[in-house]
Parts: C-alpha cells; structure tokens; sequence
C-alpha cells in the first residue's frame, strides 16, 4: 500500500472518532469515516487511480487535490464528473470508474 | 447599507469580510469550499473535527476569531458550498451567478447577486511544469499533498519525494512527516546562489517580515530533525513505474534550470509532489474586466481597488506573498469596498504591511522564479496536456507545420488546453513554450467552472446561456 490514512491513535492532530461508512467502488465495497472526500477514502485505502483516459487508456486519480484539474473525475449515484476530490462520502455511495469526461469545451 | 459580496474565504476574504462589516457594510461572503479557511488554513471538516487542529497550522487562532466573529455578526452571511461560476456586466454592474450545494451536484440552489461593492479573494492553485512520467498516479501537485495532509489526514505516499521551487516545498515536507510519510528529500530547482542573491540582498527590508522567516526556519529545523535532505539546484526531471510511480530521476541544473547531463541518479519513491510556484484564479477578475499586471496578476492600487470601479482584489490573485500578505491586502481591501476610511490607524498599518509583503513576493520571484532551461528536460513524448494528453512533440509539429505561435491557434490545432481543466493546468506552460504570453491569454474563461445543463435550465430565464462556448455533453 502506499498512500494512507494516519491511524486516529497516532496523530499528533487528535482527530474525532472514526465514523465508519462504505462506499462501493466498481462493485467492491470500500470503508471510510465520516467527513473523507471520495479521493480520500480511496486514497486511505490505498487506491491512487480511478479513471482511464480515453485516447491513451491511462489511469489516473488525484493529482491537484483542489478541484483544479479534473483528473479525479468519477460516477457517482449514477451522475458522471463528479470531482472526487471535493465531493464528500456518504454511506452507500456508488462509485463506477469512468472514462472521458463529457465536458467538453 | 452598503451592500459588499466577497468571494474567497481564505485568508484575504476572511480578512476583507471582517474590515468590510466593521466599516459599516453588509456583508455576504461566499466560498465554493464547505469550511472557512481557504489553502493556507485548510483542516478537517466540521464532521470529524480534531482536538489539536493547531499542530498543523500557523496563527491558527487568528483563523479562529475570524470565523467565530463573522458568523456571528447580524451584518454578514456566510454562504459556504457556494460556487460562483460566472461573473456578468449587466449595464455596467456586476452580477455574479452563484450554485450553492455539494460540488458537481444536481439540482444546486442557484443564487444571482448584485452586490454594491465586490471583493475578489479567489487566490491561487500551485502549478507544475510537466516532466516525463508526471501523468502517472503518484505524482502530485505539492498543493495536493498538503490538502490531502490538512484536510484529510493521508498521506499521498510513504516514501515521498518533494520538488520544485519556492518557499511552498517546505510546509508540504512538514505536513507530510506528520502525517506518517518519510520524506527522501527535498529538491528546489533554485541553485543556492541564486537563493541567496534573492534571500540576502538589502537584509533590513526582511526585518518587517519576521513572522514568515520565522515559519520557513521552523519547517528548515524541523527537515534537519527529521535528516530530510533539502538540496537546491536540483529537479526531479522524470518519473518512472508501470502503472504508478516507483522511482523518480533527480538532476543537478544549471543556473536556468537546464538539467546538468551525467548528474542523473535514480531514487526509489512511491509518490513525488512537484510545485513550481503559483497560478492566481483570474476568471471573475478577467470576467470583470479587471487589468493584469506584465506578470499577469490582478492589478490593484494602495486601497486594493482594481481598474474596475466597485472592483477590489486581495491575497495571491493580487501577487503571491503568502497569507500574511493576504490578511493585510484583505484588510484594506474591506475597509475600501464599505467606502470606509483607509486612513485610519488599522487601515494603515495593512498598508504598511501590504508594502512589505509586496518585497517579500518580490524576493520569492527573484530567488524561485521558472527559469526558461526546464524545457530540455522534455522529451517528444512528454505529455504537456494531462487533460488531452497532447504531447511536446505534437505541440512542435503543429507549430512547424502552422508556422504558428499564437497559444489560441495551437491549442485548436493540437486540442492542447481544450479539455476540462480549460488549460488551468498547461495554459501558462503552452504560452511560455510558444513565446506567447501577453494577457490575458489562457485566463479569459466564460465559465469559473462547468455547470450542468440541468442547472443552467433551471435559471431565471433573463440568464444569457453561455452555453455556446461548452455545447456538448451533460455538462456545458
Ligand atoms: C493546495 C494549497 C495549499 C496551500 N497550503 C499552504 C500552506 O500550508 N502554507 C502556506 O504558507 N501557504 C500555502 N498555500 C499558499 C496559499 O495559497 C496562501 O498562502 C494563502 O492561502 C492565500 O490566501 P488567499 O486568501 O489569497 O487565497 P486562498 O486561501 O486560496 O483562498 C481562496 C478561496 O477562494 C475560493 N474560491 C476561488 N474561486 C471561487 C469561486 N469562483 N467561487 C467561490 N469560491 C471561490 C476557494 O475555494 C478558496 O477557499 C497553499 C496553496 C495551495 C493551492
Ligand atoms: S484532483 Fe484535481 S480536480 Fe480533483
């Protein structure tokens, strides 16, 4: 695994109890706490890519963090583009890996 | 009452909101973020708050008494979640078009304001010029590293390279040691004469930022403590794995940041945060017709105002000098747009500290600034659009075969900038690469942000649709 969460007993900024919630991705269920980002539950899982770019099939996931880049995008519930990286998870939530986005300018 | 709208709830529009009301105005402060605190305070959401949220911070209890002062004042509003994504000029006023709801959702309140007076605090997005790997999972902006550490307690890697130039690479190297990474080192392209020229010349003007100096010796004493190399005149110059990042090519450059052939050494890494300094967010700037400075920040006087009348900016849309910079542009910034008296001993003393800040931002420049030999460290099939994944030999061929060099005809021609970041990620590189950058260039948008369909639908229908620029799709 390489990114993740700092565990809640070891960090020095003392965090509130987790609050557990799943969130589906592609079919596998995915755990998180309460107030993640969809980015940041599945980076704390260990998942750093989400999406396939349609003209090279290359897999991405966050890359500015802030909403700037629109790398991140995912489905989710159904709706496309969604910016996983501002979106926060909700228990339930269904996450399908997209291809290209439709926005287009 | 006067009726001031600003938009940016960072440091600058905390500070702007809080000058603005106590000069008498009322006051709505928008911020598409669901917390206060922008970039510099960003920290976990109020659903899973931290006991020790200061550990992670500087002047934190500053943030907090803004905040609690402006929520609590009967004269202001505070609308979080709140995108504003377009701004308009009806009859030489300013209107700006708000969505109030969970980011890229449906169905989002749409809110239109017509405020007396605006203050733009929209800061600004770090920027990284492309290297060979930088598309591959991994690598980060540094600003996503530490948004990520801030504001979601993760770490982007375990073993994490940290690069690029400026003052920025040192509390990204910090938040991630304290959230659990090891950080192999950290690579400033700026070569340690060239710091030092930018650092240590004319010393007593640094004397009024002594709050700054002493936040970066902190982070250098805490990178020794830690046995975290900082080594200046180097770059990670390229990034390798399959399928991710699993190590990265660091090199030695040269005074104009050419990488030195033969320094090349490999270093294992699973992530690397590159960050070459930053890009202001100018879109409702350019929107209102506010001027650019050469340099291509929002121009403003001694009281903030901007070119536009009933148009004031503050904090790193105005230059990027940090969040001291931005409190004390805010101030003044307020205090102008509630037609207050900047005169007056508070307004002043912003004054003074916006002088000195502006040295400051002056010096970050001198001793960081991209230097031009970066572009030797691309190779044809680096890919320069993340978005369109057009590469540099594809932007080479298009212009040896266009014979032009105008960014606008090469990025029709090579769709470079034409994806939907709307070239907020390789704008200012393609200008730079094409010789092209008089302004407003890249940043003239119609739309902050896509907005869908559905929402555009749902608007009063005195809204022009600007959907003719963004015609396909789900969203516009
Ligand atoms: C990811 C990131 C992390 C940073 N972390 C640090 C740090 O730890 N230490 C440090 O010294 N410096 C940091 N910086 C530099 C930082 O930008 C400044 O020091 C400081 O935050 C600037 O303050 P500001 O008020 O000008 O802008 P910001 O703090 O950037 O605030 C701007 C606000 O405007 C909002 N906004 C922008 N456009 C719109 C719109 N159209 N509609 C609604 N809202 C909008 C944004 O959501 C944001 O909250 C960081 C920068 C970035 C990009
Ligand atoms: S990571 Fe850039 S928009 Fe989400």
């Amino acid at each position: 695994m390489t990114s993740r969460r700092m565990p809640v007993d070891r960090d020095p900024v003392e965090p509130g109890p987790d609050r557990p919630l799943t969130i589906l991705v592609d079919g596998e269920p995915v755990a998180g706490t309460v107030g993640q980002t969809i980015a940041g539950v599945l980076l704390a899982a260990g998942r750093r890519e989400w999406r396939t770019t349609s003209a090279g099939g290359a897999p991405r996931g966050v890359f500015c963090g802030i909403g700037v880049c629109f790398d991140c995008l995912v489905d989710v519930n159904g709706l496309r583009d969604v910016r996983a990286c501002l979106r926060r998870a909700r228990d339930g939530d269904v996450v399908v890996r997209q291809g290209e986005p439709e926005v287009v300018a | 009452m006067r009726h001031v709208v600003v938009v940016g709830a960072g440091p600058a529009g905390l500070a702007a909101a809080r000058a603005a009301v106590e000069a008498g105005a009322r006051v709505t402060l928008l911020d598409a973020g669901d917390g206060l605190g922008g970039q510099y305070w960003r920290h976990l959401p109020d659903t899973r708050p931290a006991g020790r949220e200061h550990v992670l911070h500087h002047r934190w209890e500053t943030f907090r008494e803004l905040g609690d002062a402006l929520r609590a004042h009967p004269a202001v509003t505070v609308v979080p979640s709140a995108q504003v994504w377009s701004l308009e000029r009806p009859g030489g006023g300013v209107r700006l078009n708000v969505l109030v709801g969970e980011p890229d959702g449906v169905g989002r309140d749409a809110l239109a304001l017509e405020p007396d007076a605006l203050v733009l605090a929209t800061g600004a997005h770090d920027r990284t010029l492309p290297f060979p790997g930088w598309q591959l999972p991994g690598v980060y902006s540094a600003g996503a590293a530490q948004a990520l550490a801030k504001g979601e307690r993760v770490a982007v890697g375990r073993r994490v390279v940290v690069a690029g130039a400026g003052p920025f690479l040192l509390p990204v190297a910090s938040s991630l040691l304290q959230t659990g990474a090891t950080v192999v080192g950290v690579h400033e392209a700026g070569r340690i004469g060239t710091l030092a020229r930018g650092w240590l010349n004319r010393p007593w003007e640094l004397a009024g930022a002594a709050g700054k100096a002493g936040e970066l010796a902190g982070y250098i004493a805490e990178l020794i403590r830690h046995r975290v190399p900082w080594r200046p005149g180097e770059a990670v110059v390229a990034a390798h794995g399959d399928g991710q990042v699993e190590s990265v090519t660091v090199a030695r450059l040269n005074e104009r940041w050419a990488p030195i052939p033969g320094t090349e050494r490999q270093v294992e890494a699973d992530a690397v945060c590159v960050s070459h300094g930053f890009t202001p967010r100018l879109e409702l700037a350019v929107a209102a017709g506010c001027a650019l400075t050469p340099s291509r920040f929002v121009m403003v006087d001694d009281a903030q105002a901007t070119s536009v009348p009933g148009v004031w900016a503050a904090g790193e849309i105005t230059g990027i000098a940090g969040a001291d910079a931005a409190l004390a542009e805010g101030t003044v910034a307020g205090t102008a747009a509630a037609g207050g008296d900047t005169r007056t001993a508070t307004a002043r003393a912003a004054g003074r500290a916006v002088s000195r800040a502006r040295a400051f931002a002056a010096r970050i420049e001198s001793a960081h600034g991209v230097r031009g030999g970066w572009v030797s460290w691309l190779r044809d099939d680096t890919v320069v659009c993340r978005c369109e994944e057009t590469t540099y030999g594809r932007v080479r061929e298009v212009v040896e075969l266009t014979g032009s060099h105008e960014t606008r005809s090469v990025k029709l021609t090579s769709r470079a900038g034409l994806g939907p970041c709307q070239a907020r990620m390789c704008g200012r590189t393609l200008e730079e690469l094409l010789g092209d950058t008089a302004p407003p260039g890249v940043d003239r948008r119609p739309l902050v942000v896509p907005v869908r369909l559905g929402d555009l639908a749902s608007l009063p229908s005195s809204h022009p649709h600007p959907t003719a620029s963004h015609p396909t799709g789900d969203q516009t």
